[in-house]
């Protein structure tokens, strides 16, 4: 541990010194990625020279940037909730039945979205923060809960017809510069969805309530010591109650892009998200302990673990089984990681 | 209120299930003092400044502020910080993840929107002016512990407090670092803060204080003025016994078991441990009885705790009967014919959902093997036995260890150790917080043992019952033996003395 | 620990309780009163549901089926899973969510052998024993993994096991290439089905079997002393010289021995397999009946017949459900439902709840006498 004595006496010393675990760790994803993507480039070469291929990564895993930000806040806290993925898919069923057999508009969409997710997050926010269960069996049973709902809301996969939600569903927006002319010549943009626009834009405000509201600090506090914030006078339920519900929200938010994104309601949607999420959030820099992570780590955790999807799939391992094995890895990786230098840094 | 006060505490009682942890206690602290709080575990300090800062809610008595109307009414944490009571613990309660400026300010500022740059500037004069060497800016775990506890304090200072209060704020911090935490004391108490000092140092108590309260058994002893009270007077009001009185007690006990001769049993030589003794040199022989004493704190659990193997032990040679032999770990001593009967019995000693009689054959099973499971009705037989030996009050032998009462369970650990039949036995405080008849029965046990031919190791805060059952007693002074006591030098005097260190008046 | 562990508080005679009292002080009592209940709702609904007939299976052998035979059958898997997940409960305070994922991996590997990489076999390319023991290797792996990133990596069992539930299904299917082999032997399916002119179902004699086995392994050895030693005070359990994340470890790989025999029985079942949905959401199941027998999910004592018993009582409410046409896939969320009203009710903070609820009439009472 750099001592603070020592150090203070070269300022420059001292600002490096001061680099939290936040910092530290959120550069490392940050470098990884990069690197990782760089190396694609160079050596993979083909789909990823283009700015789509990159963009695509983006369409395909706005729900999951949602998300993992909702799981990171949770995380922070020294929590964990794994019934975000089957919120995602409850979400995407019930929103398809509703445009499809009740007639429902984008509003009721989005309304149902964050409607089913609040719910989720009150029930178990209150089960943890208030009972003193463990987050992880309160989210286990909901995610199972919430698996259950969706085939009772509907066994079978629901297509969506609906044209107000298509036009939605279909818009993209240009990014302008990064497009490329194909084969005849003819110059295609560059585009992402609206999902990607959202997800950017709750990035940026996570980030914004974690840095600079009480309550984002307070998320820290909590994860960092749960006895010592109530010594500092802090409410640890009230917190932990909030984060639970925020994540739920999120996850509703993140089914409701999921569902913009695939428009269809189906029991297999959002399979194995509560786990992206984990492992993004866990690449991102978020402690499980608790007390240390950063949405933009988050952010940055989901576009290396989809990097090294990819990668892994034009390696020639292109079957499905392999990205989960990936993901897996990845995490264990990580986990030991950190749990090696927690370890350390306790002897000490 | 008196003049110049700035708490007064007046008839203060707590009672805990079967326990009067506090027992009509006064005490007062004046504007501008340093006043330490004194006693030995278990004397109730711990228990008033609970009371006092709201953690626990009191049964009796008034607490008086200045500034406020009446009797204080304190019922959590949150209340004694806006009655103008800070309080610093042991166990750094701040987060470590946070930025030291955060830490400060965290809990306490109203508005949804945390300011960085007001706050980083805020916390940078607070800690220039209190000479922390700290950068509002840095992750509080990247600073050592002394600064972390600083923080603490200069927290607790920027609320503007009356009071501080300081529960053991030294036990982790080593001498240089003390220094600078006396400088900030005696800075604060130059702007008329009160503090309340609670620290096992004598030394410490000496070089800030201005005052001293002891308590004992949950009772106020008395308060003094630094001034008038040596250091061997502060220990015999802790321990209970007046210097007059301090008559040699051995002779009425009947003399202890001594035995010079012979070849040591276990030799130990600068033997050291992850938990921060300094290296000792320890023996005993055949049929002894010997101790660690010192105070609370001092590092004689963590000596035996070393000869055990519980601690990692980082360095010494230990000896079995002349042979070089490796403990590693508690097995291997068990190997040896070592038993250790450890200090923290609910932490340390007992498996509480486990019943007695499982608790009473478990270490003895451990040696015996996975695959050599003691049956039912031998276990059942050990039980009774050592039930009936040591008169171990229990519904059944089925009983949760739990649910006994601390001298039941204690006797239960005894017998756990007993029926491995170990050569070496170590007894660390077996006789805490049980009552007397208990206490003098397990006296009576350890010289019945030594007189048959086992070498018991026996720590105790008491020093009567060392004194009665102890032929040799190693003191032990901050982490360090700094004398060894045998024969005619065994009195309570000189062993307190020694114990103090410094001016022997 | 030589014999059932009982809860010793009733162990204290206390004649001037009320039975009902004694009766509810007992470890047993709630999986003994779900029983009851679901016994007593299926006789009001239907007594048919309790009918035991002797048919004629497909070949021509006589058979015992009804519902209650169903229960004992289909329940196997869970009991054995459920022992395993009791002691992993016991010792490391925390459940291992991958059984489900590693059963599949133990019916990959099984499947492989005895198909010898083919896709379809007709009879047995490796002698049933030898697949077997492979599978059990296999999941002992697993669990040593787990284990090791629990007791020495002090992860936290649920999260450790995470890894295991992402990336199990998956390897399973990585053993076999991605194919679904299919095993044509009826000797492969002797276990998960009948033996010759024996009308009751092989995987009950197994599960009677692994529960025997238990039986003799508790009390021919020291594991549940040392496991439940370990699971209540560790630094305790350290100071009489067990070593706790050896027996942490240890418990974890007897868990990936349940898993390989559960998975065994499934596949045996069919001769074939399919990874994403074999064995879906039984740790779920096993978690439920660990708690539903009475043990705290925070660890410590144990008690193996009430986890047994718990699976039982799962395998029943699963049976009857189905009897009413509740879909397979819609099960998770009743039993969610249940698992979510059981931890609350042994969470600390309702208990004292409620037992402060009940005193208080107590006091009132005596006060105004």
């Amino acid at each position: 541990m750099p001592n603070g004595i020592a150090v203070d006496k070269q300022g420059r010393l001292k600002e490096r010194a001061a680099m939290s675990d936040t910092t530290l760790l959120l550069t490392i994803t940050i470098v990884v990625f990069f690197i990782l993507y760089l190396a694609a480039i160079l050596f993979l070469g083909g789909s990823f020279t283009k700015p789509q291929n990159f963009l695509n990564i983006l369409n395909n895993n706005a729900s999951l940037i949602v998300l993992s930000c909702g799981m990171s806040i949770v995380m922070i806290t020294g929590g964990i909730d794994i019934s975000v993925g089957g919120v995602t898919c409850l979400v995407c069923m019930t929103c398809a039945v509703n445009l499809e057999q009740q007639g429902g508009n984008m509003l009721t969409v989005i309304l149902i979205g964050l409607g089913i997710g609040l719910a989720f997050g009150v029930v178990q926010g209150f089960l943890v923060a208030h009972l003193g269960i463990q987050p992880f069996i309160v989210s286990l049973a909901g995610m199972f809960f919430a698996k259950g709902m969706t085939t009772i809301v509907s066994k079978e996969p629901v297509r969506v017809t609906n044209e107000g939600f298509l036009a939605v569903k279909d818009m993209r927006i240009n990014v302008p510069g990064l497009g490329a002319p194909n084969k005849l010549g003819v110059y295609i943009p560059a585009y992402v969805e609206v999902g990607v626009v959202i997800a950017l834009l709750m990035v940026i405000l996570l980030f914004c309530l974690l840095r600079w509201t009480g309550l984002g600090r307070a998320f820290y506090a909590v994860g960092g010591n749960n006895q010592s914030a109530n010594m500092l006078g802090i409410n640890v339920r009230r917190t932990k109650f909030l984060a639970h519900v925020l994540c739920s929200v999120l996850a509703g938010l993140g089914g409701v892009l999921y569902f913009l994104h695939v428009g269809s309601g189906d029991v297999a949607n959002g399979a194995g998200d509560e786990m992206n999420a984990i492992a993004s959030s866990i690449i991102g820099g978020t402690l499980l302990t608790g007390g240390v992570g950063n949405v933009i780590g988050t952010f940055f955790g989901v576009l290396s673990l989809n990097t090294i999807k990819r990668i892994v799939a034009s390696l020639g391992f292109d079957e499905a089984w392999w990205s989960n094995i990936t993901v897996a890895a990845m995490l264990c990786l990580f986990l030991v990681i950190q749990s090696v230098v927690l370890l350390r840094r306790n002897k000490k | 209120m008196q003049e110049g006060a700035v708490l007064e505490m007046r008839g203060i009682c707590k009672y805990f299930p079967g326990v009067r942890a506090l027992q009509d206690v006064d005490f007062t602290l004046r504007e501008g003092e340093i006043h330490a709080l004194m006693g030995e575990n278990g004397a109730g300090k711990s228990t008033l400044i609970k009371v006092l800062t709201g953690v626990y809610p009191k049964d009796g008595g008034e607490v008086h502020i200045r500034g406020v109307e009446g009797a204080a009414v304190i019922r959590s944490p949150q209340d004694a910080q806006n009655a103008g009571i800070s309080t610093v613990y042991q166990e750094i309660t701040l987060c470590p993840n946070l930025t030291v400026a955060e830490n400060m300010y965290i809990g306490r500022t109203k508005g949804a929107v945390t300011n960085w740059r007001r706050m980083n500037s805020g916390a940078g004069k607070i800690l220039e002016s209190l000479g922390i060497p700290a950068s509002p800016r840095q992750q509080l775990g990247s600073c050592s512990i002394a600064v972390q506890q600083m923080v603490a304090i200069a927290r607790a200072v920027d609320m503007e407090c009356k009071v501080l209060i300081l529960d053991e704020p030294t036990s982790s911090l080593d001498e240089q670092e003390v220094v600078k935490l006396f400088g900030l004391m005696r800075d604060l108490k130059a702007k008329g803060v009160g503090i309340i000092f609670v620290t096992h140092f004598l030394e410490q108590v000496y070089e800030v204080c201005d005052r001293i309260t002891v308590l004992r058994d949950g009772q106020l002893v008395g308060e003094y003025v630094i001034e008038d009270l040596p250091r061997v007077q502060l220990v015999s009001k802790m321990l209970g016994k007046e210097l007059d009185d301090m008559a040699d007690i051995k002779g009425e006990t009947g003399g202890v078991a001594i035995s010079q001769e012979g070849a040591p049993v276990l030799e130990a030589q600068d033997l050291c441990s992850s938990a921060g003794i300094k290296p000792f040199d320890f023996s005993i022989r055949r049929g002894e009885v010997n101790g660690f004493t010192g105070l609370l704190g001092s590092g004689r659990s963590e000596c035996v705790r070393a000869i055990f193997g519980a601690d990692r032990v980082t360095g010494g040679h230990v000896k079995m009967d002349g042979q070089n032999v490796k403990i590693k770990k508690p097995l291997d001593a068990m190997k040896q014919g070592i038993g250790y009967l450890p200090e923290d019995r609910k932490g340390d000693g007992i498996v509480g959902d486990l019943s007695v009689r499982e608790n009473i054959i478990l270490a003895y099973q451990v040696m015996k093997g996975f695959f050599r499971p003691v049956s039912r009705a031998q276990a059942e037989a050990f039980a009774d036995e050592y039930i009936k030996l040591l008169e171990i009050k229990t519904a059944s032998s089925d009983t949760p260890i739990k649910s006994l009462s601390g001298g039941n369970q204690q006797k239960c650990i005894l017998a756990r150790w007993l029926l491995t039949d170990p050569t070496y036995l170590i007894l660390d405080e077996p006789t805490r917080g049980i009552d007397i008849g208990t206490k003098i029965e397990i006296q009576k046990l350890v010289l019945k043992l030594a007189s048959e031919g086992k070498s018991v190791t026996f720590i105790s805060s008491e020093i009567d019952e060392m004194l009665r059952t102890c032929s040799r007693l190693i003191v032990m002074r901050d982490r360090k033996a700094v004398g060894e006591l045998k024969g005619d030098d065994l009195t309570q005097t000189k062993i307190m003395a020694t114990i103090a260190g410094g001016d022997e008046k | 620990m030589s014999a059932p562990v009982k809860n010793p508080e009733t162990q204290v005679r206390r004649p001037d309780e009320p039975l009902f009292k004694r009766l509810t002080r007992q470890q047993l009592f709630i999986p003994v009163a779900a029983l009851a209940l679901l016994v007593l709702f299926n006789l009001i609904a239907d007594p048919s549901f309790f009918a035991v007939s002797i048919n004629q299976n497909s070949l021509g052998n006589p058979v015992l089926s009804g519902n209650m035979v169903s229960v004992l059958d289909n329940a196997s898997e869970l009991v054995i899973l459920s022992i395993g997940m009791t002691l992993v409960t016991a010792s490391s305070g925390g459940q291992d969510i991958s059984v489900g994922a590693t059963m599949a991996i133990a019916g990959s590997v099984i499947l492989r052998m005895v198909c010898g990489g083919q896709v379809t076999a007709d009879t047995m390319q490796t002698p049933l024993i030898l697949a077997v023991l492979a599978g059990v290797l296999a999941t002992m792996l697993c669990g040593a993994f787990n284990g090791t990133l629990v007791a020495y990596f002090k992860i936290q069992p649920m999260v450790a096991t995470l890894i295991m539930y992402t990336a199990g299904r998956s390897i399973a299917a990585w053993i076999n290439n991605n194919q679904l082999p299919i095993i044509n032997d009826l000797g492969f399916k002797y276990a998960g089905t009948f033996l010759p002119g024996v009308p009751v179902p092989t995987p009950i004699f197994i599960t009677v079997l692994v529960i025997l086995a238990f039986w003799l392994i508790l009390k021919f050895t020291t594991l549940g002393l040392y496991t439940q030693s370990v699971g209540i005070n560790a630094n305790s359990s350290r100071l009489n010289g067990l070593d706790p994340k050896l027996i942490k470890l240890l418990t974890y790989v007897i868990l990936g021995v349940c898993v390989a025999l559960a998975g065994f029985i499934r596949v045996s079942r069919s001769g074939s397999i399919n990874y994403s949905r074999m064995a879906e959401n039984i740790e779920m199941d096993a978690i439920l009946a660990v708690a539903l027998g009475g043990n705290a999910l925070s660890g410590g004592k144990f008690n193996i017949y009430g986890s047994i018993l718990g699976a039982y009582v799962i395998q029943f409410l699963t049976t009857t459900l189905y009897k009413y046409d509740v879909p397979s896939t819609a099960l998770p969320a009743y039993k969610a439902v249940v698992v979510i009203l059981l931890v609350v009710l042994s969470a600390p903070v309702v208990r004292e709840k409620l037992a402060s609820m009940k005193k208080a009439p107590a006091k009132a009472a005596k006060e105004v006498s």
